[in-house]
């Protein structure tokens, strides 16, 4: 009982009219079963509602080129993943990224942006800034979401790109989305 | 603690260990074990061989295991490989797919760049390294009396199973193979789906 009283505040539960639930039943509804991530605060309610999914596979990873990979296994078997991970996290996806190119592997990313609009750690700013460029190099197409209402829209065009066209698609989700961190 | 010998041959301990290939859905990793693996199913559409994307070879089998729970999926990889991403250990040890085998294929060294000696010739103990990140299930095999129960832990039992096989550094089977992982892809894709 104790363990579970505090889990109002932040539990799994969806919330009436928060986009990150509406976002997070689109998936479920398109197919997706598999959550894979390292995890991030811009993806924490995804990945909450994953593992509260007993028809979800939630995959924590320890580097986000496993994820990659995972995806294309799971497209072996006919299955679709959606990988979840921050903007640092696409520079350690480079080279894996080759098995999605050269392999016509359909691949949907969710990339939480820091290192852009508002960033307070310069730490960030390389891999934020090399997001795009390092996607587009591989032959991943990016769409940038700046507001709430354009997140289920934007992410059920990728998931037609992806599982219809088998193209690859990471779907950014911006600082102006969701919060820049200030320290 | 001394690491154990290379005696085994992979070409007759590979084979030996597996037993009946059509049984699984296989991925196979770089070079040694794509070769290998070329040569035992004939390049059959039940494998998925790949020839870069270094370190990718237990996640796509995680992945494939995850998706089709119903099969057996065998992931055979090389020492280099797998050292490449060993974290992937600690993720399938998290999932834990119960249809899950990885044959590590360890001949302590880079065999297609040249043999130069990899850190399993230096140290490196992978099946210690598999049970550290927590799958239950794992052997080392280094000589042809533990064949039988190696190939048991792959065939038998309800749990993700690691199983380190120690050879000698010498070539695989030279088998023609597809390269092209879309055309792969296809194929394995296609079998699954009409089987």
């Amino acid at each position: 009982m104790a363990i579970e009283s505090g889990r109002g505040e932040r539990g799994p539960e969806p919330v009436e009219g928060r986009w990150q639930d509406a976002l997070y039943d689109f998936l479920r509804q398109k197919g997706v079963s598999i959550f894979a991530y390292v995890p991030d605060a811009g993806h924490k309610i995804l990945i909450e509602r994953s593992l509260a999914d007993p028809g979800a596979h939630s995959v924590p990873l320890t580097t986000e080129e496993e994820g990659v990979a995972l995806l294309a296994g799971a497209d072996l078997g006919g299955a679709r993943g959606v990988l979840l991970m921050q903007s640092s996290g696409v520079g350690n996806c480079v080279n894996m990224l080759s098995l999605v190119k050269a392999g016509r592997f359909p691949f949907l990313a969710l990339v939480s942006m820091r290192g852009d609009f508002g960033e307070g750690n310069p730490w960030q700013f390389p891999m934020g800034q090399a997001v795009e460029p390092v996607l587009q190099a591989m032959g991943v197409l990016t769409l940038r979401v700046d507001r709430p209402e354009e997140v289920i829209a934007t992410v059920g065009a990728a998931s037609t790109m992806v599982f219809q066209s088998g193209e690859a698609v990471a779907v950014l989700l911006t600082q102006k989305l969701i919060g820049a961190k200030p320290f | 603690m001394a690491l154990p010998e290379f005696v085994l041959d992979r070409r007759e301990a590979v084979p030996a260990l597996i037993g009946r290939s059509e049984d699984y859905l296989i991925v196979s990793g770089l070079a040694g074990t794509s070769k290998d693996m070329a040569a035992l199913t004939g390049d059959g559409a039940n494998l998925f061989a790949m020839a870069g994307a270094m370190g990718g070879a237990a996640m796509i089998g995680l992945g494939l295991a995850l998706a089709r729970p119903e099969r057996r999926v065998l992931v055979v990889t090389g020492d280099g490989e797998l050292l490449m991403n060993l974290g992937a250990l600690a993720t399938i040890a998290v999932m834990n797919p119960p249809n899950l085998r990885i044959l590590c294929v360890d001949n302590g060294h880079y065999g297609e760049t040249g043999y130069q000696k990899s850190h399993t010739s230096l140290g490196a103990d992978l099946e210690r390294a598999a049970a550290g990140c927590g799958i239950a299930r794992t052997r080392t095999v280094t000589q042809a009396s533990e064949i039988p129960d190696g190939a048991r832990l792959l065939r038998e039992g309800n749990g993700t199973a690691f199983v380190l096989l120690r050879v000698k550094p010498t070539d695989p089977p030279a088998h023609k193979r597809t390269l092209d992982p879309s055309s792969c892809r296809n194929r394995f894709r296609g079998a699954l789906q009409g089987g």
